[in-house]
């Protein structure tokens, strides 16, 4: 592999190989975009997004349920900005607020602790999303808000893990993927393992790739790399920031707080084991069980294909409602509602390349 | 799923606390994933928690080739 | 004044509200040493030219940040939006929401720092109005200027007049004000060493006034942002513009945070700069008459206006590679992802 960035731009332009790359994680999918190298991929490598994007798996009927609890007066829901434009089958956080609930966004999971000591009368609920980079953060905020005696705060956990995602999304014989840009983040929690564990069973090349212009350019390159040598096998990219082993403390703070439950991805249907909630030691935390949340069905909405899209089975371009019913500014389903999402990202690189 | 950018230790505060500067800014953040972390470590910091230590001189042979391109343009 | 808050009766029209207005208002406000009388309006005399009109609300908190304040930020918001238009900034009217219990301390300061803007931009503010609302009906305090400025002969700044092949300008560093903002924000605890950049921008509306209709157009990328106005610029003209992301400057501290925090710089609210279009024959001098002046001393050529496509921003990326730009939609927030 070659050292130089330039160089290195001008092999990946030149590369014949028909291919498709998934960018797994929703970081990911925002970096290439900002960066511009979708724009320089030849038209036979193809980058498809990922299941990685908490914004484009939380279930319609997670969302719905937690909106509805937001309308509850005594209920301050605290968030990640991502969500806030989401659409449930009726509308999204950001609607919900405009019509009076006490929706609050912050950046640190921790914000809760002063928001739920400043407001005792009230029940402060987090709506726990990400992957295994932002559970531990989560984790590590329960168990702090244990020590402090903090009785009015409660998380709706829709936390997912990444290995079963993509052990089902290998699984289904209709997907067409045939290496991944793995989560970087992710990675610096899991270490290297789970992905090397995917790679041999599954026959995929997989590298785990940081998120600047310069760390993507070489996770593709060595992609491509292990595609044309006939290798299939987990590299690390990311090696500033990743150590091999991962990071045992947040490992160990998630399996003192978590653990693995069966999780509804939204477009991919309940996969078993891949997501988490709080254990018997924790499950006084769970918001679902505090207020006895019932989660309704997930609502189809005709001819949205975010599922497919989602699992490298559609391209954007082919979903019957992209571009007219579904555009940016009027989203249907989540991957057009992130600016950076496949489908708002192709939208935009076509109407550049018309 | 998981923005995360480096800053330097220049504190460690209790209950596993620490303030981080990244390029002037100062962040409070915590540290309860990364006991072991001390002052003058570079970390990763996601969601107001340090992550894991960068190693430096990773991080700037990665700068490296960003800065060849940019004077191989010039 | 005996109180030391807001009372409604300060809003009534009797006593207390005559008081107000004359010991709060007018003393701070009026140039003259002999206090004007006080009518329901202003007449006000006006240099010959096209006359142009402006008004904002000011509704941001908190009210008091590094590198400024409400009263600050309603007298230069109106000054800035006359300047762009291409006029000369004369007179303000200034409108306040006050919320019952309103610090009477904090009144003033606002107020003063309002006329030291006003003096400082050689605008006199001439009229105004109070209304006192139940507590909890506005959040403290609510500022409303209009303004009145006059466009001296042989300028015109309107999208209409860009062209293919002009040059786009920037007068300094983007997204200072919007971090000063969000640092002062409850909850994630982040001290920051930039400050709001929160000016009257009088100064370069004068400076560029000799280069007549060669500038063809000026707008201050406020809320949405640098990004927002080069699309709203875009649409408007009728072409596309084109930036390179290493010419806009943008502070270390500025690009970290909003790395830290998931956001962009781009999208960020300025309060005292603008952006320039202008021929590309006078870029050059345009950009040392603003670089004189402090509140543009950073002035940059970022890029230019094209034909295609229409209507839409590209920016050059860091690699060298194309992509759009789009406006902001929705809320600019912090994000994980």
């Amino acid at each position: 592999m070659n050292s130089n960035v330039f160089q290195l731009m001008e092999q990946i332009k030149n590369e014949k190989i028909n291919c498709s790359l998934m960018e797994v994680c929703g970081t990911h999918t925002m970096a290439i975009a900002k960066s511009g190298i979708r724009g320089i991929l030849p038209d036979n490598i193809r980058l498809l997004t990922g299941p990685g994007c908490p914004v484009c798996v939380t279930s319609q009927a997670d969302i719905d349920a937690v909106i509805e609890l937001s309308c509850h007066p005594d209920v301050i829901l605290v968030t990640f900005g991502d969500m806030m434009r989401v659409p449930g089958s009726k509308g999204s956080l950001q609607e919900a607020r405009s019509q009076g609930a006490d929706i609050r966004i912050v950046y640190s999971p921790l914000e809760t602790l002063e928001i739920a000591s400043e407001n005792p009368q009230r029940q402060v609920v987090f709506l726990g999303i990400g992957f295994e980079t932002t559970a531990p953060t989560v984790a590590a905020t329960v168990q702090r808000a244990d020590q402090l005696k903090l009785k009015n705060l409660s998380v709706y956990s829709v936390h997912k893990l990444v290995p079963p995602v993509l052990r089902a999304i290998f699984t289904d014989k209709m997907v067409q993927v045939d290496g991944l840009i793995c989560p970087g983040h992710v990675s610096v929690v899991t270490g290297i393992y789970p992905f090397a564990e995917l790679a041999v069973q599954f026959q995929k090349p997989m590298v785990i790739t940081g998120f600047d212009p310069e760390d993507i350019l070489q996770g593709i390159a060595l992609l491509i790399g292990q595609l044309k040598s006939g290798e299939a096998k987990a590299e690390l990219q990311y090696r500033r920031a990743v150590r091999p082993e991962g990071n045992p403390t947040a490992r160990q703070l998630l399996t003192q707080v978590f653990e693995p439950v069966d999780a509804l991805w939204r477009g991919l249907g309940a996969i078993p084991a891949s997501g988490l909630n709080f254990n018997i030691h924790y499950r006084d935390y769970d918001a679902r069980r505090r207020f006895q949340i019932e989660v309704g069905n997930e609502t189809e909405i005709p001819g949205c294909s975010c599922g497919a899209v989602l699992s490298g089975k559609l391209e954007p371009d082919q979903c019957p409602l992209f571009g007219n019913a579904c555009t940016p500014i009027q989203p249907v389903g989540p991957c057009m509602v992130s600016q950076e999402g496949a489908c708002a990202a192709t939208y935009r690189y076509q109407l550049l390349r018309r | 799923m998981c923005l995360g950018v480096p800053g330097q230790i220049i504190e460690i505060q209790p209950d596993l606390g620490a303030v981080a500067d990244i390029d002037g800014n100062q962040v409070t953040i915590s540290v309860a994933l990364l006991p072991e972390v001390e002052i003058g470590d570079y970390v990763l910091i996601h969601a107001g928690f340090a992550m894991e230590i960068i190693d430096l001189q990773l991080a700037i042979e990665t700068k490296q080739l960003l800065q060849e391109f940019q004077e191989l343009n010039k | 004044m005996k109180h030391s808050h807001i009372l409604l009766a300060h809003g009534s029209g009797g006593r207390l509200s005559q008081q107000l207005i004359e010991e709060m208002f007018v003393s701070s406000f009026d140039k003259h040493a002999v206090p004007r009388e006080l009518n329901d309006g202003a007449v006000l005399a006006l240099p010959p030219g096209k006359v142009v009109m402006s008004t904002d609300s000011f509704v941001i908190s908190p009210l008091f940040f590094p590198g400024g304040d409400i009263g600050k930020l309603a007298v230069s918001g109106t000054v800035n939006d006359l300047v762009a238009c291409g006029s000369r900034p004369l007179y303000l009217s200034t409108a306040f929401i006050l919320e019952e219990g309103f610090s009477l301390d904090s009144l003033r300061r606002i107020v003063q720092s309002m006329a030291d803007t006003a003096r400082l931009a050689g605008v006199e503010l001439v009229t105004g109005d109070t209304k006192v609302v139940e507590k909890g009906s506005v959040d403290q305090i609510f500022i409303n200027t209009a303004g009145i400025g006059v466009v001296p002969d042989g300028v015109v700044y309107q999208p209409g007049r860009i062209n293919a092949g002009d040059r786009v300008l920037v007068t300094g560093t983007i997204g200072d004000h919007g971090l000063t903002i969000l640092a002062e924000r409850e909850g994630f605890k982040f001290n920051t060493p930039v400050t709001s950049d929160c000016a009257p921008l009088h100064e370069i509306g004068q400076s560029l006034q000799p280069f007549g209709e060669k500038v063809h157009c000026m707008r201050d990328p406020t809320r949405g942002g640098l990004a927002t106005v080069l699309n709203e610029l875009a649409v408007q003209a009728g072409l596309g513009i084109q930036v390179e992301e290493e010419r806009i400057p943008i502070l270390d501290a500025v690009r970290s945070a909003c790395n830290m925090l998931g956001m962009d710089p781009l999208y960020m609210a300025n309060e005292g700069k603008m952006v320039i279009i202008c021929e590309p024959g006078i870029s050059e001098k345009v950009l040392s008459t603003l670089r004189s002046i402090d509140v543009s001393k950073n002035a940059t050529d970022i890029g230019e206006v094209i034909s295609q496509p229409a209507g839409m921003v590209l920016i050059k990326t860091a690699l060298g590679i194309e992509r759009i730009l789009t406006a902001l939609e929705g809320e600019h927030v912090p994000r994980i992802c």
